[in-house]
């Protein structure tokens, strides 16, 4: 049997999802607006105070983002498993750890780099001080893709259940937790003018651990709820 | 090209089905009959390599073709955008004529008139047809089909026939399930009646 050239396979999924991301962009958009509502809601319900808001401002964005991005994580897989379409894609030969990645990529490019994008217009509503923009911006560039990577992981463990939502956060919610501790003081940090590089560099280090080993991950994952 | 010896597969320490054995050279077709849930998917989804076996071997020269109950069709996209993803995907060994090939096969399945309707749209029988275009692009030779028949209208059915005799013609060969009513006609064929693991526990079996 000759295999497709995995580039070309890969290509073609990551098509594929943009194509299904355009036609049920109203299912994509569901977590973003989640996001613009809750951190629309804080200051109103603590209340207006500048101070106030822009002490809070890194982790209220943060636990938001977070929020959102696991709002979005149990349709991952779950579509492609209940057509078939896993299956065949697990019988076609190829990786399924590419498959896994291909997926896990455009999760991000639809899911998490939108709240990237959005980050400066929510820190102009929590009143975050300018010299925290740049690195509430990067610590959510660094981060969000740890969030699609690890929740991967997650969703494909929990897609052969019937509702497997609440598993799916029991799982991955401990494995957020150190992403957020890191982030929101990396954002405090620069706000009070102490370093925060090592923040950052921790973060980063997350993501290369995530985005080399959460495929494989994902691709164990996969194979265990198909079987 | 296949031998399985002993073949039986348990879930939850029960067997779903008595071992069964067979061999199957090229250009052979084997049917494979049964009660509802004596374990004929099953028995597909190993031979698949989907599953692992509990007990026996299968000897098996290279992954098959499957085309189980689901489809693996998209709701969201059209039939021709659906087709032209797997072909992209699983890749074909007539690559180089890929867009003429995709309304080719688009034709030879008989959905030319609904190639930009969207997935959801398709009749059962249409899904099908459409879940069946792979067989005209694939480089497998060995094919498990489960319940192929199923959906189909009488012409739906001459075209899988004419479809199968092409692939056993060229030295293929096909391991196809059904529970009885729909068989194919005209080829010669072994058969293989697959038995329960509970019915012959409980000595309903004959």
């Amino acid at each position: 049997m000759s295999r497709q050239a995995a580039g070309t396979a890969f290509a073609a999924l990551l098509r594929r999802d943009f194509l299904l991301a355009y036609r049920r962009r109203a299912e994509l958009l569901q977590p973003l607006v989640f996001l613009l509502v809750v951190v629309t809601l804080f200051p109103l319900g603590v209340g207006p105070s500048p101070g106030l808001l822009a002490n809070i401002a890194p982790g209220v964005i943060w636990i938001a983002a977070l929020l959102a991005t696991v709002l979005s994580l149990d349709s991952l897989f779950r579509s492609d498993f209940e057509d078939g379409t896993l299956e065949q894609m697990v019988l076609s030969g190829q990786s399924l750890a590419l498959i896994a990645l291909a997926r896990t990529v455009a999760h991000w490019l639809v899911a998490g780099l939108p709240i990237v994008l959005l980050s400066p217009l929510l820190a102009m509503w929590m009143n975050l001080p300018d010299e925290g923009l740049l690195i509430l911006i990067e610590s959510l560039a660094i981060g969000t893709p740890v969030l699609s990577l690890i929740g991967a992981i997650g969703g494909a463990l929990t897609v052969s259940l019937k509702r497997g939502g609440q598993l799916l956060s029991l799982l991955v919610f401990p494995l957020y937790i150190p992403l957020l501790i890191l982030a929101t003081s990396a954002v405090s940090s620069a706000v009070a003018g102490l370093p925060y590089t090592g923040q950052l560099g921790l973060m980063t280090a997350g993501l290369i651990a995530s985005l080399t080993l959460a495929p494989f991950a994902t691709a164990a994952a996969l194979k265990l709820s198909l079987s | 090209m296949l031998a399985v010896s002993e073949l039986s597969f348990e879930r939850y320490f029960e067997r779903v089905f008595e071992p069964v054995s067979f061999e199957l050279g090229a250009g052979s077709l084997l049917l494979i009959t049964g009660s509802n849930g004596c374990g004929k998917t099953t028995l597909l989804r190993l031979l698949a390599g989907l599953l692992e076996p509990s007990e026996g071997k299968i000897q098996i020269k290279e992954q098959a073709l499957y085309a189980g109950h689901f489809p693996a069709i998209k709701d969201d996209l059209s039939v021709e955008e659906n087709i032209r993803f797997w072909m992209k995907f699983m890749g074909t060994r007539k690559s180089g004529q890929m867009s003429g090939l995709c309304e080719q096969v688009i034709e030879e399945i008989g959905l030319t008139p609904v190639a930009l309707q969207e997935g959801r749209t398709l009749s059962a029988g249409q899904r099908k047809r459409c879940s069946l275009a792979r067989l005209l692009f694939c480089d497998e030779s060995l094919w498990l089909l489960d319940e192929p028949y199923s959906n189909l209208d009488p012409q739906g059915i001459s075209m899988l026939d004419r479809i199968l005799k092409t692939h056993l013609n060229a030295g293929g060969a096909c391991i196809m399930t059904t529970h009885g009513s729909l068989r194919p006609e005209g080829f010669e064929l072994q058969e293989c009646h697959m038995v329960s693991g509970r019915e012959r526990y409980t000595g309903a079996a004959t």
